[in-house]
């Protein structure tokens, strides 16, 4: 054994003979079935990388901002092409769902909402939250531009 | 030493520590805690941020430096950019400690994670000071 939580591992059959215990397998996979909560809570992980990602670009907008006119019509154009807006709209997407389902998170270290059928419920609230958000935010944001 | 009978683990903890009993430092629980505190305050910042973009939709350099210029604009920019990369800094090494496994390669990742946030956060907020002053 090399890593401590190995030791975690270790456990004696009836016979008295020292095994590696099983283990329960990987949440996601055919062992169990793909539900409200297993996709709320993978996809709360795959937005904060996502998010991560577009931190690149929050930089380099406020980087050429700083830099001068040239730098900033450059990235403004990209931003503004058709490829720049459908990635801006992912991320629209990725914050508005990542804040409501944030939310839901804060309530659940409060000690609220483990009741399933709330759960469940308000798993439903997020995706449908960051989607109304994300189509609200594209309207308004089209007519103001 | 170790035949099939007598389980052992190698344990990262020396002597002294043991001896004292201290137990440990806290540093998960205030990675926790931290990670909480800085959500809560993008709450209402990614909010300010949302709206501040949509204000600035189409608007040419002079208008965001004029607009990230006002002195509450600035202060709120510069909690925004602190808030959300210590919150991604955070965020980040907890997925690199869930999927990377082997010692040596974790260690790496986080190095370069955390590394390239910080430099990521410190760029937005020269930029921020220097559109401000
Ligand atoms: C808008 C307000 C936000 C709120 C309320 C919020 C809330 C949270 C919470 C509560 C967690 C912990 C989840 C857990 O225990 O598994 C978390 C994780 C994370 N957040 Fe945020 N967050 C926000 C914004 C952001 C932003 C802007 C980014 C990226 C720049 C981000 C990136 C991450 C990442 C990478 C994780 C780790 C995901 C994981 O462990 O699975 N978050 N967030």
């Amino acid at each position: 054994m090399k890593d401590v939580r190995e030791a975690l591992m270790v456990g004696r059959n009836t016979e008295g003979k020292l095994v590696r215990r099983p283990l329960s397998p990987f949440m996601l996979g055919s062992a169990y079935k793909f539900q409200t909560s297993s996709l709320t809570s993978i996809m709360h992980r795959i937005t904060g990388v996502a998010l991560g990602a577009g931190t690149l670009l929050l930089t380099a907008w406020l980087v050429s901002a700083a830099a001068g006119d040239a730098a900033f019509s450059v990235v403004q154009a990209l931003l503004a092409s058709w490829i720049g807006l459908v990635v801006l709209i992912g991320f629209t997407f990725a914050l508005f769902y990542h804040f409501c389902n944030g939310i839901r998170h804060l309530a659940w270290d409060a000690g609220r909402g483990f009741e399933l059928p709330a759960m469940h419920r308000n798993g439903r609230m997020v995706v449908a939250g960051a989607v109304a958000l994300t189509v609200a935010f594209w309207i308004i944001g089209f007519l103001v531009w | 030493m170790s035949n099939e009978n007598t389980p052992s683990v190698h344990i990262m903890r020396s002597q002294l520590g043991r001896a004292r009993g201290l137990g440990a430092a806290k540093l998960g629980l205030h990675h926790w805690w931290t990670q909480r505190v800085t959500a809560v305050a993008l709450l209402p910042l990614s909010l300010y941020f949302v709206l501040s973009v949509l204000m600035l939709a189409g608007a040419d350099r002079a208008q965001v430096a004029a607009y990230i210029g006002e002195p509450w604009n600035t202060v709120l920019f510069l909690c925004l950019v602190a808030a959300l990369f210590s919150h991604l800094s955070l965020g980040l090494q907890v997925v690199i400690e869930d999927y990377v496994r082997s010692d040596a390669k974790r260690m790496l990742t986080l190095l370069v994670a955390k590394g390239g946030v910080f430099i990521l956060a410190l760029a937005c907020a020269v930029s921020v000071l220097k559109l401000a002053f």
